[in-house]
């Protein structure tokens, strides 16, 4: 799993890329409401806003870690939210995006680098 | 002693010591009170009016056939139902309401009777001019105050609320941009960190984009930062003053002066104007333009949640681009300008219908009135006395966030002071709700962590400060000595405990619904 | 200053404690160029006596409402409201709170402004309304630019019936985004000229009933069209009372209703405060601008509500807000609710049926003016009627013989080319001695 500054990780299967929003960043939003996944055929860049997750007290864009086509939103989101909050890390994923580039993870952190970073914010 | 009354009643208290739930749920003079929809109000109705004569057949099938779904009630149930809802509500007229950058001062009385004469309720905004000379007359007389009172050469009336003041002055900003042909490369506004979220929100809804401009350790904007960002891309900064920290900003001079070399305009936030009016003039300190909440300093009720009033002050560059229409007082009168054309020829446009909050006009002109430019001085002072008052006394148990120097209207404080009592500022809150109050702001400005802003205002007693500091002593006291339960359970003596607020948005009930198989409408 | 408690001792007690010489001790950091000694130059402190003596004079100056034969609407409208509505809105817990952020201490506000959602939502015959805006026009406003959120279209056609201040504040708002408007030419009775002009870029239809003329319609026709293209339609309404005779804007398809709710419960007070009313289909609440209040539960489960899905609002997404709007209209919404509470349904039809009796009373004794023509062909209590001279300045004579007649379109309108098109309401407060006095002051300055 490699995670990036703004608190998303990405998790790679061949070349189909999970992304989802890191434990930290699900605990300092507090009690997820809602989440805005995106549609599968949607393109993204690195750094582009593909969802969007909703807490009562925050609102929070989710930037792609990666680029490439979207070939699945969550669909439980929609329906469970609280999902997010629940395993972050593991069913609350918020896409699946067929990658374009493997080689954009290797400017990611891995989780000690990300544990590191979080330790100075 | 034949007559003695024999018929006694003890007049001691007696000495029962345990205290029984209520039977009915019932709390002494606390009522609760169902919803309107709840009760027997289907085809009853509380107005008396005379039968109408026929059933509008001349529509035809344009009449509405299907129950409509509104209970009514008779005047007494009404003015019970909404009594009780109102005991629910904390209120200035209760207690201190300390909330920061709202400026919760009293609601002065005469305000409401002469909003209520009737020659200036009971005109129609359209009425011929000639009509109603005396509302335009008070118009243009507000208008003289604020611009006299902020050193501005104009003013537009017409925005209703503060935020729709924003929405004003930035798109006057962007009208002399485009009038000057540099609208297409100046599409970046610089707001500070701490700035209010209308702010950026305002900023994006005129189609430009926000840079954040980064704050110093004590609490100003880091003009180093502005100067860097500042370009010829630039159309505008937004900045409170004082922001909203609390602070006056000390390098005003040099952030206007940079801000207007760079070819860009100084917008003002004036939510915080209580503190200086009557001392400072935004238009000495390089305002182009700046909104001012009447319902703020100057005393229009808040009313639960508005209505709001928010004129903006304009300089000289931005006044030919405010939007219709305003008032001109002429050799003939008083009159409207409402074409767009002529002197409004470059007019932005027009932000509402009619001319603007005309009842908050008359409460705000009754209260420049009442004080007067000596009383409206005060009124600062006093605003930043009881603030600081404020902060010097309970600086020693909790962590002001800027320590260094006095503050302006507001005090604010962050949640240093709390670390390793498990007790978060929310938590601290709600516990000020049970000893009577009504919290301060939280989690406000952003750029402090867990920050608690505190606004007495000046109609604050020396009393009522002290009965207040002494709460906060006692509380902060309890927090620091693991006291925890009494503030992650608060609060305990308000008509509700906490309130699920993550149920309410993840299934919202946005209104009452109809049991299923009933024959009420919806 | 009797609104300022504090003594000069307690002044220098609190210097005291601070560790401050004196109050300007504390403004150390307005620059010296900017401080301002002694007192800007406006009048001193006044006292009570002073103060209604001087506002009084000049609400002397206007001629009010009640005490002339009164025919104004054009989107503000004289009604009566029980004496109750402005006794409630004054009571100290009312008046003197404020948003209700902290809703264990805001109950009595958020459950009226749940009240009020349901009222609202009912009475346009929507399925969920947010808890006001400020007015109809800036509703129409946020209609605009929601709807282009929703269907990622960038053009709205807005139709000739729409009252001209709000379609000219929604042009202002939206054109600053990139949204288009197409206004199409100003008409009586033409609001299904939108459907030519909807298009694969239409996001909505903005369609006025009754409308500015008066014109009652049934757009459901519209609403076909533009669901047949993807687009939205929007239905304005200036005239609330209106909503308890004809089918309601829900009923005939409308997906998000801009409505201005000032005929109930609030005065004329000469253009504001106001009340914004906007409704919406369930689908697109989340895209609502406004506060809205929602049903939850306490620590104990017992009912209570609070604001909600503020995720839109700007105080949490700041430049992804939905709207910029930071207030409702308080104390103008709660004497909306309360007035609709007095009312009730039955209340409410009876109200507007005779709005329309009286409204068709004048109509019929206008009609009988020679020269006099009958623009609007069916109505609800307001009508335009075209005169043989510039209805201006019939209006202006008319008004030096204390007699308010009506609204003249071209004061909205000034180059529409109907100078001579007068819109004349009546309501519940006309008498019929005003009506006739009406037509013989009308029937003389013709004549002349």
């Amino acid at each position: 799993m490699k995670f990036t500054k703004d608190h998303e990780w990405v998790k790679v299967d061949g070349d189909i890329a999970t992304v989802g929003i890191s434990k930290h960043a699900a605990d300092a939003l507090g009690d997820v409401v809602f989440v805005e996944t995106p549609e599968a055929g949607k393109t993204v860049s690195v750094g582009d806003s593909f969802a969007v997750v909703e807490s009562v007290k925050a609102a929070s864009d989710v930037y792609a870690p990666v680029a490439g086509e979207v070939v699945e939103g969550n669909a439980v989101l929609a329906s469970a939210p609280e999902t997010v909050n629940a395993d972050p890390e593991g069913e609350g994923w918020f896409a699946k995006i067929k990658i374009s580039d493997a080689s954009q993870l290797d400017a990611l952190m891995d989780r000690a680098a990300y544990d590191a970073y979080l330790a100075t914010q | 002693m034949s007559t003695m009354n024999t018929v006694g009643r003890p007049t001691a208290p007696n000495q029962v010591t345990s205290k029984p739930a209520t039977l009915t749920g019932g709390r002494g003079l606390l009522q609760n009170e169902a919803l309107i929809f709840e009760g027997e109000g289907w085809g009853k109705t509380g107005v008396d009016l005379p039968e109408p004569k026929g059933s509008a057949s001349d529509l035809g099938e344009l009449v509405r056939k299907d129950p409509i779904g509104l209970p009514g009630l008779s005047e007494p149930e009404a003015m019970r139902h909404y009594v009780r809802l109102s005991q629910k509500n904390h209120a200035i007229d209760l207690a201190i309401y300390p909330l920061g950058s709202c400026t919760m001062k009293h609601n002065p009385r005469l305000n409401e009777k002469m909003a209520r004469l009737p020659g200036f309720s009971d005109i129609h905004p359209l009425q011929p001019q000639s009509t109603v000379q005396g509302a335009l007359e008070l118009m243009d007389s507000l208008a003289h105050w604020l611009k006299t009172l902020t050193g501005m050469p104009a003013v537009a009336l017409s925005p209703k609320a503060g935020a729709h003041g924003e929405l004003c002055g930035l798109m006057a900003i962007r009208a002399a941009h485009e009038a000057s042909g540099q609208h297409e490369k100046r599409r970046k506004v610089l707001v500070p960190t701490s700035a209010h979220g209308t702010n950026p929100a305002t900023a994006a809804f005129v189609g430009y984009s926000v840079v954040e401009v980064a704050q110093t350790d004590d609490g100003r904007v880091d003009v180093a930062d502005l100067a860097a960002k500042l370009g010829d891309d630039v159309a505008a900064i937004m900045v409170t003053n004082p922001n909203t920290c609390g602070l006056f900003e000390r390098d005003i001079l040099e952030i206007s002066r940079l801000t207007h070399e760079a070819g860009a305009y100084f917008y003002c936030d004036g939510a915080n104007f209580n503190a200086i009016v009557g001392r400072v003039r935004p238009g000495d300190l390089g305002v182009d333009a700046m909104h001012i909440n009447l319902h703020k300093t100057f005393s229009t009720p808040h009313g639960g949640g508005g209505p709001g009033a928010g004129p903006v002050v304009l300089s000289e560059a931005l006044a030919p681009f405010a939007p219709a229409p305003w008032v001109v007082h002429d050799a003939d009168g008083y009159r409207l300008v409402e074409r767009e054309e002529d002197e409004a020829a470059q007019a932005f446009g027009r932000l509402c219908a009619f001319q603007g909050q005309m009842g908050m006009y008359v409460r705000a002109l009754s209260y420049m009135m009442s004080h007067g430019s000596d009383g409206l001085r005060q009124v600062a002072e006093d605003a930043v006395l009881n603030a600081n008052y404020i902060k010097a006394r309970l600086s020693d148990l909790m962590s002001p966030a800027f320590p260094e120097g006095p503050c302006m209207h507001e005090a604010l404080f962050d949640d240093e002071w709390l670390k390793g009592t498990d007790i978060t500022t929310l938590d601290f809150a709600k516990a000020m709700i049970d000893e009577g109050f009504h919290p301060m702001t939280m989690y406000f400005p952003l750029v402090v962590h867990g920050a608690m802003l505190i606004e007495p205002t000046e109609t604050e007693s020396k009393a009522e400060l002290d009965r207040f500091i002494e709460a906060m002593r006692l509380l902060a006291g309890a927090a620091k000595a693991g006291d925890v339960d009494r503030f992650k359970g608060a609060p305990f003596h308000a008509p509700l405990r906490r309130l699920d607020e993550t149920r309410a948005a993840r299934s919202p009930v946005l209104r009452w619904t109809a049991p299923e198989g009933s024959n009420q409408a919806a | 200053m009797r609104y300022l408690p504090l003594t000069p001792d307690d002044r220098s007690a609190m210097l005291a404690a601070i560790g401050a010489k004196s109050i300007d001790d504390l403004f150390v950091d307005v620059p010296e160029a900017a401080r301002r000694d002694g007192f800007v130059d406006l009048p001193r402190v006044a006292g009570e006596l002073e103060v209604e003596r001087a506002l009084s004079a000049m609400a002397a100056k206007n001629a009010t409402a009640g005490t002339v034969p009164f025919f104004c609407g054009a989107g503000a409208y004289k009604h009566h409201v029980p004496a109750t509505v402005d006794h409630i809105i004054q009571r100290s817990e009312f008046l003197t709170s404020y948003t209700p952020y902290q809703p264990e201490i805001a109950q009595g506000t958020l459950q009226y402004l749940y009240e009020f959602q349901t009222q609202v939502a009912n009475l346009t015959g929507m399925p969920v309304a947010n808890a006001s805006l400020y007015d109809g026009s800036t509703a129409m406003a946020e209609g605009v630019l929601m709807a282009t959120r929703v269907t990622r279209r960038n053009k709205a056609v807005i139709s000739g019936g729409v009252h001209p201040h709000y379609i000219r504040a929604t042009e202002t708002v939206v054109h600053a985004v990139g949204v288009e408007t197409l206004a199409l030419p100003a008409a009586v009775d033409a609001e299904a000229a939108v459907i030519d002009q909807i298009g694969p870029d239409t996001a909505c239809v903005v369609v006025q009933t009754p409308n500015v003329f008066g014109t009652a319609t049934d757009v459901t026709k519209i609403a076909e069209a533009a669901h047949a293209a993807g687009a939205l339609l929007i239905v304005v309404v200036t005239e609330a009372v209106s909503m308890g005779l004809l089918k309601s804007p829900g009923e005939m398809g409308a997906d998000i209703v801009a409505a201005e709710g000032q005929s109930i419960g609030n005065a004329l007070n000469f253009g504001g405060p106001y009340v914004g009313l906007f409704a919406t289909r369930e689908k697109l609440i989340r895209q609502m601008p406004g506060r809205l209040t929602g049903e939850t539960v306490d620590a104990d489960g017992e009912r209570g509500f609070v604001l909600t899905l503020s995720t839109r609002e700007q105080h949490i997404r700041r430049d992804k807000a939905t709207s910029n709007i930071c207030t409702n209209s308080g104390l103008c919404t709660l004497a909306f609710t309360i007035h609709m509470s007095l009312l009730g349904e039955t209340g409410l039809r009876k109200l507007a049926l005779l709005n329309h009796e009286k409204a068709v009373a004048t109509r019929d004794a206008l009609a009988a003016i020679p020269g006099v023509e009958i623009l609007t062909p069916r109505f609800f209590n307001e009508f335009a009627i075209k005169l043989p001279k510039n209805a201006a300045d019939v209006v202006d004579t008319l008004a030096a013989h204390h007699v308010l007649a009506g609204v003249p379109y071209s004061r909205l309108a000034p180059d529409a080319g109907m100078d001579d098109v007068l819109l004349v309401a009546a309501t519940e407060t006309t008498l019929d001695t005003d009506i006739t006095l009406l037509a013989k002051a009308l029937g003389k300055v013709l004549a002349a």
